[in-house]
């Protein structure tokens, strides 16, 4: 049977509006349950841990790695164009202002945002969202509000970490083909970075926190018919979350450079 | 202050004296599909109400409408004389405590223990300490036969004692009214009974309103004192088990004769 191209395309505007308007939805009931009582600060702290202490690892050996790959890939074209000198600059720079951040952020999203997605995307088909609401508990509350504040106060963590292990990494790296010393290299890497190079681009891991936190419980809290359903929010809160980084990354290196020039 | 208590005490008296649960011309729909068309219900202080049907006739939806889980498009639905439909969050939970609910799946969080499970709207709503809150959840799965797998995760007991532990968890903040969606479905016969059994032993200790939502008519007829029966989201009988009995209505006759 011909699919009708227009009724096709439609379908396809009225699913990206109501996904929109659902997530709208679900953002301001979170926004409005995370300022009232009770606090959940156990649960806070326990999402905190799975978010952030159990990221740890895997963000340290991806910003390890990131600050390896910087410091081989960099060091030949440093030394083509006779700047082999910048090299522990560039390599701080590209970290702090970029890297650290955004891998940082995806690599959360990966293990975070599946993990939000399939295990929220479960409880809502096992009817465990629906029995906590019977129990006058506030599931926008006890499990959207907690996650979402704990991506948002992790990511900045964790990009500290993410940049601190390629810095080192990248140092050990770099002073095995020319010995340096870890304080000369930290020197000359910050000599020329001011405030305004370093906190901005951490702190709009907060907003990549948001991101996460917000569409994974969206997409988990939403989820519709059974196993298969938790399958596609896992996956859909990955992608989605990613897009969404990469799409906001754009947005805020440009509001960065205006209203915090270096 | 004198003033506040003698109004906590009219309003208590006046919740006593009104029908715990009161349905009326309730409408539900999803989409183009009808599924409860003018559904009225109503259930008195210890009464047992079992709503029969056949599946999809909309009995679980009435029991998630009674709750406020979902919305009806139109119709009234009253617990101990307060309207629920169209009321804030915060009135519903406050509502919500005085209803106990046991899922079709007992719904029981996964990631908890069964007593942290039972425990988990105590930690909520009470103020107990720890030491009460454990002796509390402890008399609760003794009353269900679970005080032996407290620390047991749900997934690894059985259905059958999956639902106690749920109907624990749904009397742990004294409700007085209890909703059960097929409690004795997936069950193999005699755990079925069981749970038949303790919910007449409930009805007797506890003298909760119950609403009962099954296709189990067996059980039904050992627990009810009152059979509403759905066809297509019309009550088409609502009266004590021998009324259904004797109904010579061909789908009551029909219905009866599938169940035998």
């Amino acid at each position: 049977m011909p699919v009708d191209p227009i009724h096709a395309v439609k379908t396809w505007i009225t699913i990206f509006f109501e996904w929109f308007g659902g997530l709208g939805l679900f953002c301001a009931r979170v926004a409005r349950a995370t300022f009232g009582v009770p606090w959940e600060g156990r649960e806070l702290l326990r999402q905190m841990d799975a978010i952030g202490s159990k990221s740890f690892p895997l963000v340290a050996l991806a910003g390890a790695a990131t600050g390896i790959v910087l410091s081989l890939q960099t060091r030949e074209s440093l030394t083509r164009f006779g700047a082999k000198g910048m090299l522990p600059a560039v390599i701080v720079f590209s970290l702090i202002k970029e890297s650290g951040p955004v891998i940082t952020a995806l690599i959360v999203s990966g293990r975070v945002g599946a993990g939000i997605g399939a295990e929220l995307g479960s409880m809502r088909v096992t009817e465990q969202i629906d029995a906590m609401e019977v129990s006058a508990v506030n599931p926008y509350k006890f499990l959207a509000s907690t996650r979402v504040m704990a991506c948002l106060l992790m990511l900045p963590l964790l990009t500290l970490t993410a940049d601190a292990s390629g810095i080192i990494l990248g140092w050990i790296s770099s002073t095995l083909s020319q010995p340096i010393t870890f304080r000369l290299f930290l020197h000359s890497g910050l000599k020329s970075a001011t405030l305004s190079d370093f906190l901005p681009p951490t702190c709009k891991t907060a907003v990549f926190g948001l991101i996460i936190g917000f569409v994974s419980c969206f997409q988990g809290m939403s989820t519709r018919g059974g196993t298969a359903g938790v399958g596609r929010s896992a996956t859909s809160s990955v992608v989605l979350s990613s897009i969404f980084i990469i799409l906001a990354d754009v947005i805020l290196v440009r509001f960065i450079q205006v209203f915090f020039p270096s | 202050m004198t003033s506040t208590r003698e109004n906590t005490t009219l309003e208590a008296k006046q919740n006593a004296s009104q029908e715990p649960l009161v349905v009326s011309g309730l409408f539900k729909s999803f989409g183009s599909q009808k599924v409860l068309s003018g559904v009225d219900l109503t259930a008195d202080h210890g009464e047992t109400v079992v709503v029969l049907g056949r599946s999809g006739t909309g009995k679980s939806v009435l029991l998630k409408l009674i709750v406020g889980l979902q919305q009806p498009d139109s119709g009234s639905i009253q617990i101990h004389g307060q309207e629920i439909v169209g009321l804030e969050m915060d009135g519903l939970n406050e509502i919500r405590k005085k209803i106990g609910f046991l899922f079709q799946q007992a719904a029981l969080y996964d990631s908890l223990t069964v007593e942290e499970n039972v425990a988990f709207p105590l930690n909520r709503h009470t103020t107990l300490s720890d030491a009460e809150r454990r002796e509390k959840v402890r008399g609760l799965l003794a009353d269900v036969g679970m005080d032996h797998d407290l620390n047991k995760m749900p997934s690894d007991i059985s259905g059958g004692m999956q639902k106690r532990v749920g109907l624990a968890r749904a009397l742990a903040l004294d409700p007085d009214i209890l909703l059960f969606d097929e409690p004795t479905s997936g069950l193999d016969p005699i755990t079925a009974a069981e749970i038949g059994d303790l919910i007449m032993k409930l009805k007797k200790e506890r003298n909760l309103t119950s609403v009962v939502v099954t296709h189990d008519v067996h059980g039904a007829k050992s627990f009810a004192d009152r059979v509403v029966l759905l066809r297509e989201g019309k009550v088409v009988i609502d009266g004590p088990f021998p009324q259904l009995e004797q109904s010579r209505d061909p789908f009551v006759v029909q219905f009866l004769k599938d169940a035998a």
